[in-house]
């Protein structure tokens, strides 16, 4: 259980929080027209007839977004309706060509199913907490409505009406702003692993609808208010922050909070009253007559089965166990399904060019993307996708320490170079002369040079200051321009001593 | 080409142009210029909307350099047609009669009209009809009434509902202004007015006909078919109409038989059922005449006549006036003034005053009468105790026709209840115009093919129709009764040319 808690007048609170997602689904066309998806076009350069609801066109399903919630559904451990159906939703504004949204609501195509989030995903031992999933549906995103185009008219761009969306509908399981948090952030990286939404909240293709009530611990469940289209993780966390505490204000000074539809405002960081119960549309829902009840057969759900990757918790499971990555590591890596991607391509052409296992080369792989890769895009202000390193020329130069032909410090050096100019590490090693020596009669000549060089600390040391080694190996490596291999220096510089 | 001649293009069936054209006898040309004449020339019966001689020229023309080449000349090659304007049809104005979409000019073709012009078919013109498909008389135009070419036989001049509501085309066809012309019906709106002129119209199963491009009025009911003077001539039209389209998610993925070469008027071995309900009580004793006289034409084509039962029968009407209305209410929503059409903004005007301004002025007394039906018989509340009770006796309905087909492989009934009525006769009770559709329902809410075909004509001089309802997809069975029925009713009347 969480211990968050409102803390009132009358004394703590307990916040309960459901959240309805609605996602984008990847496809190139609409969920009933031909037209195109695509994000950013010019206002309704992207809009059939079908969208514009001219008269007599007629909607008709696109496979690819039915297989694309399937997938999904069966990504969450939910069941998989056999049987759905589209429902019209009817109400009259102007970013609504047809007068109704087709949705569906009595016969959702994804039932019940679940998701399991870490209660803190900094620390990999903390304990986790299954949110129950109530039931995915496809339906069809309106237009735009632009009321700065013009002094007295609004207008309307319709390239986004008829967008197919998967609307995901938890239950009402999560009690504070951080496993709402971690809820979205795990449902995004599921998605993003199925490849059925992008994920990408900025451009408005995941946004969530906040449910959020108080009440006192143990009491039945109060009042929910509904806010809309909550378009970032740090926000649907803010707004049920700041939902709570209004409502815990509103109860203690003897108000009654409304069920009612609320807009968050990020600038004041405070949500308003959009419309109440009373106002509240009569949708008039009833089955789409224009479109058949989707049936889905054996053979098709066999191929959603098929077609699914390995999703991000059984990806943990097997970076630990199998490939031996700290649980850290491992967390870190499959939080994000292009993080993931990168590391297999990295730790695959590392096991291939040094001839091993990959469970061989996962560990120094995995370290040297979350140090020296991330470290460096960090810098850089890039991210993983335009990394000007690729998985093949990283594991080149995580070769070239493994196999002794340069050492850890050189290879910072090399990255730093192939940061800068894309050249490949194995060509900067050889033109810049990097290659690490394990010449045992160059490293001695330096040595005996070192040594006579410093004789009162070689005194020293032998004195018994035995904390002067490092000195001697500082030196000699200085003298050899870090190309020796450290340990043969070591060795030798231990037989001189 | 003399005006006599042209009157005698005129009177020939849509299978008489088509083989005349093909043989020679006569150009496209000269029919297509014939039947432009007689459009111009009818313009008292209102049937036209819109009239496109050019097009029909042009359609016309197309044909004859075909024939020119040695080309095939398509399944209605050099017939021109009357369409009705429910159908929307590129670059002319399609408007469902109404004011809403009056000057609305779709940039795209119904897949149906577009199938018929590939078939060698042109364009006469947009034929008018009810508004969105709402009536049974062809009052609710927003274009006015049109008016029969029947006439009763008492001298008085009384202008005659050609039904509804496809009364542009059954007035255009009896009056042999269009050889035929496409229908929609939706509960009874090709049968109906066919009956009442004493032409032939078939509704085949729905999803036989692609509904892209046509105006929608109740998605889960409307079905277009053809409209002729005889029943080899909806045979003909109806396979250059129907076919799979992917575009209509409720078309049906059937090839599409060739009607006209397999019909047959011997019903030997074929069981015609007569739905004991359909008898109901104060029916006009004159439909029950024909009714008889229907048996016992079909017993005489080697048919063996069966009593049955479709005992729901009655809470058809009443199905069919909750989900009918619960659809157009909402497929009715688009015309808002956003986008196309007309649009009222009054001064000052905000967006829902502009809505409410627009479908004000827009739609007509019935349409919005059945916007209202179906809003509230859709509204929280009322869902459960109309629209899905209405839904559970469409189910019952669908039932009754599937045991009624184990016992009989079609349904003989009369199509309408009356002869044809005065116009404003009805037009103050809703009910009774209602009612007249009472015997064309049931088949529509169970998806079944169903034609009508003249069974002859009243005491009053007016014609009656026999209404034969078939199994899903068995068109052919329907087309062959009906053309049992053709063979010996023998209907030859015709109106008097009063309108010219």
């Amino acid at each position: 259980m969480s211990d968050y808690r409102i803390q009132g007048e009358t004394g703590d609170w307990e916040v309960v929080i459901g959240l309805e997602v609605h996602a984008q689904i990847a496809t190139k066309a609409k969920l009933f027209s031909g037209a195109s998806t695509e994000f950013g076009a010019e206002p309704n350069t992207q809009v059939s007839l079908v969208d514009a609801a001219m008269p007599g066109m007629l909607p008709v399903p696109n496979r690819e977004c039915v297989r694309q919630a399937v997938r999904t559904g069966m990504a969450l451990g939910a069941s998989i309706n056999r049987y759905s159906r589209f429902d019209r939703k009817n109400y009259f504004y102007a970013d609504l060509p047809q007068g109704y949204q087709i949705s569906q609501l009595y016969h959702p195509i994804v039932g019940e199913g679940q998701i399991t989030v870490s209660l803190d995903e900094k620390n990999p031992d903390a304990a986790t907490k299954s949110i129950g999933v109530e039931r995915i549906h496809i339906e069809q995103d309106a237009g735009k409505l632009m009321h700065d185009q013009h002094p007295t008219m609004s207008y309307v761009d319709l390239n986004r009406s008829g967008v197919a969306l998967m609307e995901i509908v938890s239950k009402p399981d999560m009690a504070s702003p951080a496993e709402a948090g971690a809820y979205v952030r795990k449902l995004r990286a599921i998605l993003r692993y199925v490849g059925s939404c992008d994920g990408n909240m900025e451009q408005g293709s995941m946004r969530a609808d906040v449910n959020v009530s108080v009440r006192k611990p143990g009491d039945e469940l109060g009042t929910r208010t509904e806010t809309k289209n909550v378009n970032s993780v740090r926000f649907v966390q803010a707004v049920i922050e700041q939902e709570a505490k209004r409502q815990v204000a509103l109860i203690e000074s003897g108000g009654t909070v409304v069920q009612e539809t609320r807009l968050y405002d990020p600038d004041r960081n405070e949500t308003r009253s959009m419309r109440s119960k009373e106002d509240a549309h009569d949708y008039r829902y009833f089955p789409d007559p224009d479109l058949l009840p989707l049936e889905l057969d054996d053979a098709f759900l066999a191929e959603c089965r098929e077609s699914l990757p390995e999703l991000p918790d059984a990806k943990q499971a097997r970076y630990e166990s199998v490939l031996g990555l700290t649980p850290y590591n491992a967390a870190t890596l499959i939080a994000d399904a292009d993080t993931a991607r990168w590391f297999e391509a990295l730790m695959a052409e590392g096991a291939r060019i040094q001839r091993k296992d990959e469970k061989e080369v996962a560990t120094a792989s995995a370290n040297w993307l979350l140090g020296e890769l991330y470290g460096a895009l960090n810098r850089l202000g890039l991210s993983l996708a335009d990394s000007p390193v690729s998985p093949e020329r990283g594991a080149e130069l995580i070769a070239l320490v493994a196999d002794g032909t340069i050492s850890g410090s050189i290879a910072k050096q090399v990255f730093e170079i192939m940061l800068e100019t894309g050249d490949p590490a194995g060509k900067i090693v050889e033109d810049k002369g990097l290659k690490q020596t394990s010449d045992t009669g160059a490293i001695e000549a330096v040595v005996a040079k070192v040594l006579a060089d410093n004789e009162d600390k070689v005194a020293q040391y032998r004195d018994g200051k035995e904390a002067l080694f490092g000195f001697f190996v500082g030196q000699t490596m200085k003298a050899m321009q870090g190309k020796a291999n450290p340990q043969v220096v070591n060795e030798i510089l231990r037989k001189s001593l | 080409m003399s005006a006599s001649d042209n009157n005698a293009l005129t009177d020939l069936t849509v299978t008489e142009i088509r083989d005349g054209v093909a043989d020679g006898s006569f150009t496209a040309r000269e029919v297509a210029e014939g039947f432009n004449a007689a459009v111009a020339a009818a313009k008292s019966l209102n049937a036209f909307i819109v009239e496109t001689p050019e097009k029909a020229l042009a359609a016309a023309d197309a044909v004859d350099a075909r024939r020119a080449k040695g080309e095939p000349l398509g399944l209605m090659g050099g017939v021109p047609i009357g369409m009705k304007d429910l159908f929307c049809t590129e670059g002319v104005q399609s408007t469902a009669a109404s004011h809403i979409l009056e000057g609305f000019v779709p940039p795209y073709e119904s897949t149906v009209s577009a199938k018929l012009w590939a078939a060698g078919a042109g364009m006469l013109g947009k034929l008018n009809m009810d508004q969105f498909a709402m009536g049974s008389s062809n009052e609710t135009s927003f274009f006015g009434n049109v008016i029969s070419p029947w006439r009763r036989n008492d001298g008085g001049n009384t202008d005659l509902a050609p039904g509804g509501s496809s009364g542009g085309s059954s007035t255009a066809v009896s009056a042999r202004i269009a050889p035929a012309a496409t229908g929609t019906d939706t509960g009874g709106s090709i049968r109906q007015p066919a009956a009442f002129t004493g032409i032939c119209g078939i509704k085949p199963t729905y999803g036989r006909c692609s509904r892209w491009g046509v105006v929608a009025f109740a998605s889960s009911l409307d079905q277009a078919g053809p409209m002729a003077r005889t029943v080899r001539d909806c045979a003909i039209m109806l396979e250059a109409m129907a076919g799979f389209d992917p575009k209509d998610a409720t078309s049906l993925d059937e090839p599409v038989p060739h009607w006209e070469g397999a019909l047959n008027g011997d019903l030997k071995g074929k069981r015609i059922g007569i739905p004991r309900e359909y008898r109901m009580e104060g029916i006009d004793p004159e439909i029950d005449k024909s009714w008889e006289a229907g048996k016992a034409w079909l017993r005489d084509a080697g048919a063996e006549i069966v009593d049955i039962s479709l005992p729901h029968t009655q809470y058809a009407l009443p199905a069919y006036y909750i989900i009918a209305p619960a659809e157009a209410s909402s497929n009715l929503a688009r015309y808002d003034g956003v986008r196309y059409g007309l649009r009222d903004l009054p001064e000052g005007a905000g967006l829902q005053d502009m809505y409410a301004a627009t479908r004000a002025a827009g739609f007509g007394p019935e349409v919005k009468r059945r916007i209202m039906i179906g809003t509230y018989v859709l509204s929280a509340g009322f869902y459960d105790a109309y629209y899905t009770q209405a839904q559970k006796v469409r189910a019952l309905i669908a039932r009754d026709f599937e045991r009624a087909w184990e016992a009989c492989d079609l349904i003989l009934a009369p199509t309408a209840p009356s002869a044809a009525f005065g116009l404003g006769e009805k037009s103050d009770d809703p009910i009774a115009m209602y009612l007249n559709d009472v015997f064309a329902v049931p088949a529509s809410l169970a998806g079944l093919p169903a034609m009508s075909v003249p069974a002859g004509l009243n005491g009053q001089g007016l014609p009656l129709g026999l209404q034969i309802i078939g199994k899903p997809l068995d068109e052919q069975g329907v087309l062959d009764a009906g053309l049992a029925i053709e063979q010996r009713a023998a209907f030859d009347a015709r109106p008097q040319e009063w309108w010219t």
